[in-house]
C-alpha cells in the first residue's frame, strides 16, 4: 500500500497543507484562511490536501488516456472546480442557519426581526447563482479564494444595493454569524459530493452554447469543444476511475505541524517543527543548491543559511515588527481599495520608486495618504513600497550573514510579481550577478513540504533502523 | 486520518500552567519572606550550603548598608567593571553597586515602575536600563534589595571608563547628591589586544593621584598598601576556587550551569566581598559542592530541579535578562540545555586566562585587572576566547542574547557570531531581549527563536553521529 505523509504549517494568516508520496513528490495541496480555532483551519487545509490529491493521483492513473485524450484532463479540471463549489454551498448553508439563528437572537422586535429575515433570505437567493458561475466557470481568477473572502465579498455587495437604514443591522448580524460558522468543523462526504458535482457538470454541458467562437467570456478551447459534443460519454469513461480514488484510502504514515500555531496542533509534541527549519528544509528540497532562503509571509520575514544537507546554521527574524509583510500588504491594499493580488501588477507598471520612509506598518497607510494628495502616482507609491519591503529584508538578510549562491524566495508574498523584481535588482546590486534566484510557484507551500519531509525522514520518532536510510538519501 | 482531538493536550497544558502558577505564588511568598531573588531556586529547589552563605553575607552587607550613618561608615558607589573593591575596603568604606541593585529590582519585578519614574523625568526610551532601573530606585527612596533603605553616596567612583554611560550616569547621580565628590579612573581599551607597560603606568598614576587621594579625603584614613596587598592574597585564593567552579563544566556532564547558575557564583567576588575572608569561605563551600556532584555524577542544580539529561552544550555570549530571569532560564532546563561557558560571568575579571590579583604589585595589579575585564577587551579577543570555550568546552553551539541596553556587549556580536560559526562550524543563535526593562522580554518570541535554534541543534547532532 502507498504510504503518506502529511505536513501542516498553520501560520499567522494562512494555514496550509502538503501531502507527499515516498518518493517526497507533493501529490496534495491544502490552503485555507487562519482562524481563532487553529485545530479548525488545520483540519480544512488537510482535508483540502486530502481531496487534492485525490485528484492528482486521478491524473497520475489516467496520465496515458489524458495524453490521447486532451478533453479528459479539461473534465478533471473542471470537476475539481465544481468538486470545491459543492463545499462552498455546504459552507454556504451553515452560514445561512448562522444568520437566521443571530437575527433571532439579536432582535427581539418581531417586525424588526422580519425585515431583516426577508433580507437575509434575498440576499442568499442573489447571491447564490452568481458564486455558481464563478466557480462553474472558473471565474474566481486571481481573487483570494477562501470562503470567508468571497462569501464576504458578495453579502457585502448586495448588502449595498439595499437602503441605508438596513446596513447597520445586516452588517452587525454578518460580524456576529461568520466567526461562529468559520470556527465550526464541517464534515465533508467526499463520494457525495464527487457525484454531485458530475451531475452538476452534466448541466454545465447541456447548457453550453453550441458555437464556442461567439462567447468568449466562457473560457473555450480546443478541448472544450472536443468535450462539449462527448461528455455523457467522457464522464461514463471516468466514472469508474473516478470511483476508483474515492474509495482509496489514504494512509498517512507520519504528519509534522509547524508554523505559528504549531504548539497549539492537536500532534504529539515529537511532531512538531519549528517552521524555520520547514521551510529551509522544502526549499532546499526543491532547489537542491539552495544555501541562503528568505522567507516572507503574513506577518513574519525569515532570512535562513543552511547547509548542503539543508540544515539551518543561522537564521534572524523580524519578530517585533510586521513591516515588510504579507498582512503589510494587505493592509496597504485595504488603504487603496483595491484587492491584495491586484497590488504587485500595480506596482509593475511603475516608472519611479517613490521614496518610502515609514517603517512601520500602520504609518505607511498615512504616508500614502499624503503622497497621494502630493500628486505621486499610485503605481509609483506603490513601486516604492515594494522596494522598501525588500530593503528591509535585505537587512535582515545581511544581519543573518548576507546572500550565497544559491538563493531560494519563500512564501505567500513569493508570488507578488513586482517583490520578486526588487529582490532581482537588490540582490544585484547588493551580492553582484552570480547569484542565481529560485522561485517556485508552490513557493507558500514550502513551510508544509518541509514539514511533511520531516514527517516522511522520521526524524522525531527515532527509529533508529530508518534514521540513517532517510537522512542520507 | 491520524489527527486527534485538541481536548488531552489542552487539558495537560492547563494543568502545567496551574502547577507553574502555584509554584510561581510560592516563590512569591518565599521572595517576600527573604526580599531576595531566587537563589538557585527559592521555593522547591535543592538548597545548598553555599546559597545559604551567600545569602547571609548579602543580608548583613545590606543591614550595614542600612545602617551606615550610625555606625559612623563613609560609602562608595561604583560599577563591577574592573571595580576596586580590595581598594575601597582597605579604606573601611562600604560599597554600593548600582549595577547591581538594578538587576536585583528586575528579579524583584520593581525595575517596571522605576524605570517609568525615571522616564517621567526626562529618560529617554533609548538610555540604558540600568540607569533608569538605578535612578528611578532612588527617586523612590532608593529602597534595596533587602527592604532596606541604602545610604546615599559619599563617593562615586568611576571605576571603569570603557562603557560611556557610566560616565553619564555617574554626572546624573551627581545632580542627585549635589556636592558629592567624584572620583574617576580613565581606564585604557585593549584596542591593540594587550596591556601594555605604559597603560599600566597611566592607570596606577591615577590611582595616586586622583582615586587614592579622595579615598583618604573620604575615609578620613591614610592609603595603607600593606593591607590591600593582605587582602589581595584572598583574591587570588578565592579566583583560583571560582575558575576551578567555571572549568569544571569541562566535564560531561557539566556538574554546574556556568551562566543562569554562574551570575550566582560569580556575585561575591565581581562585588563587595573580593579580598575577604567571608568570600574564601564561600568558594570553598562551593568547591566543595561541585567537587561533590562531580563524584556523584550529578548534573547541574536548577530552580526546576536537577537537569537529569544533558542534551545540549552551549556556550553563551552577552548579559541575561533579568526580569524574566526564571522563565528563561526554564527554557534551557526543559529542552536539556546547559550552558558550560558564558561571557558574561567574565565581566568582573577574565580569571580562566590566567589573571590573578598579585599582593606583591597591588596597584599595578589592580589597573591590570580593570583593563582585562571582559568588555575592555577588543573584539578579535573576544571571538578568540569565545572560540576557545567552544572547544574547551565541547559546546554543540553558540548563542548570543543581544541586549538593547548595553553597548559594551552588543556592538560587534552579530560579527563575533559570524566568526564563531566560520571558525568552529557550531550552529550560531541570536535572541534579543534587555536587561531590567520587561517591555523587551517578549516570552512568545524569545521561545520561538530558541525551539528553532535547539531544533537546528539536534538535526546537527542526528547527522554528526551518522557520520555523513
Amino acid at each position: 500500500m502507498n504510504k503518506y505523509y502529511l505536513g501542516v504549517d498553520l501560520g499567522s494568516t494562512t494555514s496550509k497543507a502538503v501531502i507527499i508520496n515516498e518518493k517526497d513528490e507533493i501529490i496534495g495541496r491544502g490552503i485555507t484562511n487562519t482562524r481563532a480555532n487553529y485545530s479548525v483551519a488545520a483540519d480544512i487545509a488537510r482535508d483540502e490536501a486530502i481531496f487534492n490529491a485525490r485528484f492528482s493521483i486521478l491524473k497520475k492513473n489516467l496520465e496515458t488516456e489524458i495524453k490521447a485524450n486532451p478533453e479528459y484532463k479539461t473534465y478533471i479540471n473542471d470537476l475539481e472546480n465544481v468538486f470545491q463549489y459543492e463545499q462552498f454551498k455546504v459552507r454556504l448553508d451553515k452560514i445561512g442557519d448562522e444568520l437566521v439563528k443571530t437575527c433571532r437572537t439579536f432582535f427581539k422586535d418581531g417586525k424588526k426581526q422580519e425585515e431583516i429575515l426577508s433580507c437575509l433570505r434575498m440576499i442568499r437567493k442573489a447571491f447564490k447563482p452568481k458564486v455558481k458561475q464563478d466557480y462553474l466557470f472558473n471565474n474566481l481568477g486571481a481573487k483570494n479564494q477562501f470562503f470567508r473572502d468571497i462569501v464576504s465579498e458578495k453579502y457585502n455587495e448586495e448588502v449595498n444595493k439595499l437602503d441605508i437604514s438596513l446596513f447597520e443591522p445586516l452588517m452587525t448580524v454578518w460580524d456576529k454569524s461568520i466567526n461562529p460558522a468559520e470556527n465550526e468543523r464541517v464534515h465533508f462526504n467526499f463520494r457525495e459530493l464527487i457525484h454531485k458535482a458530475m451531475d452538476e457538470l452534466k448541466e454545465k454541458y447541456n447548457q453550453l452554447p453550441s458555437t464556442a467562437a461567439d462567447d468568449t467570456s466562457v473560457n473555450f478551447d480546443a478541448e472544450m469543444n472536443l468535450l462539449k459534443g462527448n461528455f455523457q460519454h467522457v464522464s461514463e469513461s471516468l466514472r469508474t476511475h473516478i470511483d476508483e480514488v474515492t474509495e482509496l484510502e489514504f494512509n498517512v504514515a507520519n504528519m509534522t505541524g509547524t508554523g505559528y500555531g504549531r504548539a497549539l496542533l492537536p500532534f504529539p509534541q515529537e511532531c512538531i517543527r519549528s517552521e524555520i527549519l520547514c521551510h529551509a528544509f522544502g526549499a532546499h528540497a526543491i532547489f537542491p543548491d539552495t544555501r541562503t532562503v528568505l522567507d516572507i509571509g503574513g506577518q513574519d520575514t525569515k532570512a535562513i543559511q543552511v547547509d548542503k544537507y539543508g540544515l539551518v546554521t543561522s537564521f534572524q527574524m523580524n519578530d517585533r515588527c510586521a513591516a515588510g509583510c504579507g498582512r503589510y500588504l494587505g493592509y496597504i491594499a485595504d488603504e487603496m481599495s483595491i484587492s491584495l493580488n491586484e497590488l504587485g501588477p500595480m506596482a509593475m507598471q511603475a516608472e519611479k520608486e517613490v521614496n518610502i520612509c515609514s517603517t512601520c506598518t500602520v504609518f505607511a497607510g498615512a504616508e500614502l495618504r499624503e503622497l497621494t494628495n502630493l500628486g505621486e502616482k499610485r503605481e509609483d507609491i506603490l513601486g516604492g513600497l515594494h522596494k522598501a519591503i525588500i530593503m528591509r529584508a535585505m537587512s535582515l538578510i545581511a544581519r543573518s550573514g548576507g546572500v550565497f549562491n544559491e538563493f531560494t524566495f519563500t512564501g505567500g508574498v513569493a508570488r507578488n510579481p513586482a517583490v520578486n523584481k526588487y529582490l532581482a535588482r537588490l540582490v544585484k546590486e547588493n551580492y553582484g550577478d552570480g547569484i542565481k534566484i529560485n522561485i517556485h510557484t508552490d513557493s507558500i507551500f514550502m513551510g508544509a513540504l518541509g514539514g511533511a519531509m520531516f514527517a516522511r525522514r522520521n526524524i522525531n520518532v527515532n527509529l533508529p533502523k530508518n534514521e540513517k536510510k532517510a537522512m542520507t538519501q | 486520518m491520524g489527527v486527534k482531538p485538541t481536548q488531552p493536550s489542552q487539558r495537560e497544558g492547563l494543568k502545567q500552567m496551574q502547577v507553574y502558577k502555584n509554584k510561581m505564588d510560592q516563590q512569591k511568598i518565599q521572595n517576600k519572606k527573604t526580599s531576595l531573588p531566587p537563589l538557585g531556586g527559592g521555593g522547591t529547589a535543592i538548597k545548598e550550603n553555599s546559597m545559604i552563605l551567600q545569602k547571609d553575607m548579602l543580608a548583613k552587607q545590606f543591614n550595614e548598608l542600612s545602617r551606615a550613618k550610625e555606625l559612623g561608615k563613609k560609602v562608595v558607589y561604583t560599577f563591577v567593571p574592573g571595580n576596586l573593591t580590595e581598594l575601597i575596603l582597605s579604606f573601611d568604606l562600604l560599597p554600593v553597586y548600582p549595577e547591581i541593585n538594578a538587576l536585583q529590582s528586575g528579579m524583584r519585578k520593581k525595575s517596571a515602575a522605576y524605570i517609568r519614574d525615571a522616564e517621567k523625568t526626562g529618560h529617554s526610551e533609548d538610555v540604558c536600563t540600568y540607569v533608569k532601573c538605578d535612578i528611578g530606585m532612588m527617586l523612590n527612596g532608593n529602597i534595596g534589595p533587602t527592604g532596606e533603605k541604602l545610604p546615599d553616596p559619599d563617593l562615586l567612583l568611576l571605576s571603569y571608563t570603557g562603557c560611556f554611560t557610566f560616565l553619564k550616569w555617574f554626572e546624573n547621580l551627581e545632580r542627585l547628591y549635589p556636592g558629592v565628590p567624584v572620583a574617576m579612573l580613565h581606564t585604557p581599551y585593549q584596542e591593540d589586544g594587550k596591556i601594555t607597560d605604559e597603560m599600566v603606568q597611566y592607570m596606577v598614576r591615577q590611582l595616586e593621584t586622583e582615586v587614592i587621594p579622595k579615598m583618604e579625603m573620604v575615609s578620613g584614613k591614610k592609603f595603607d598598601k600593606s593591607r590591600l596587598s593582605e587582602m589581595m592574597k584572598n583574591s587570588a585564593k578565592a579566583e583560583d576556587l571560582l575558575v576551578k567552579v567555571l572549568e569544571s563544566a569541562k566535564r560531561k556532564p557539566t556538574p554546574i550551569d556556568a551562566y543562569f547558575a554562574g551570575v550566582y557564583y560569580i556575585g561575591p567576588i565581581f562585588t563587595a566581598f573580593r579580598g575577604t575572608e567571608a568570600a574564601v569561605d564561600y568558594y570553598t563551600e562551593l568547591w566543595n559542592e561541585v567537587q561533590e556532584r562531580i563524584n556523584l555524577g550529578l548534573g547541574p542544580v536548577t530552580p526546576e530541579g536537577e537537569l537529569n539529561e544533558e542534551k545540549y552544550r552551549l556556550v553563551v555570549e552577552g548579559p541575561p535578562n533579568w526580569t524574566h530571569f526564571r522563565e528563561f532560564w526554564k527554557i534551557f532546563y526543559d529542552i536539556g540545555a546547559v550552558i558550560v561557558a558564558s561571557t558574561y560571568t567574565k565581566v568582573g575579571g577574565v580569571y580562566d586566562l590566567g589573571f590573578r590579583h598579585n599582593p606583591s604589585g597591588p596597584l599595578e595589579s589592580l589597573s591590570e585587572y580593570c583593563m582585562g575585564c571582559y568588555t575592555n577587551l577588543n573584539l578579535p579577543q573576544r571571538v578568540s576566547l569565545i572560540e576557545k570555550y567552544v572547544k574547551d568546552y565541547s559546546a554543540d553551539g553558540f548563542l548570543i542574547n543581544s541586549v538593547k541596553s548595553c553597548n559594551s556587549f552588543s556592538a560587534g556580536q552579530l560579527m563575533i557570531m559570524r566568526q564563531i560559526e566560520q571558525r568552529t562550524g557550531i550552529p550560531v543563535g541570536f535572541i534579543e531581549s534587555d536587561l531590567v526593562d520587561p517591555r523587551y522580554f517578549s516570552y512568545a518570541n524569545i521561545k520561538n527563536r530558541l525551539e528553532s535554534y535547539f531544533q537546528m541543534l539536534e538535526q546537527r547532532k542526528i547527522i554528526m553521529t551518522q557520520g555523513v
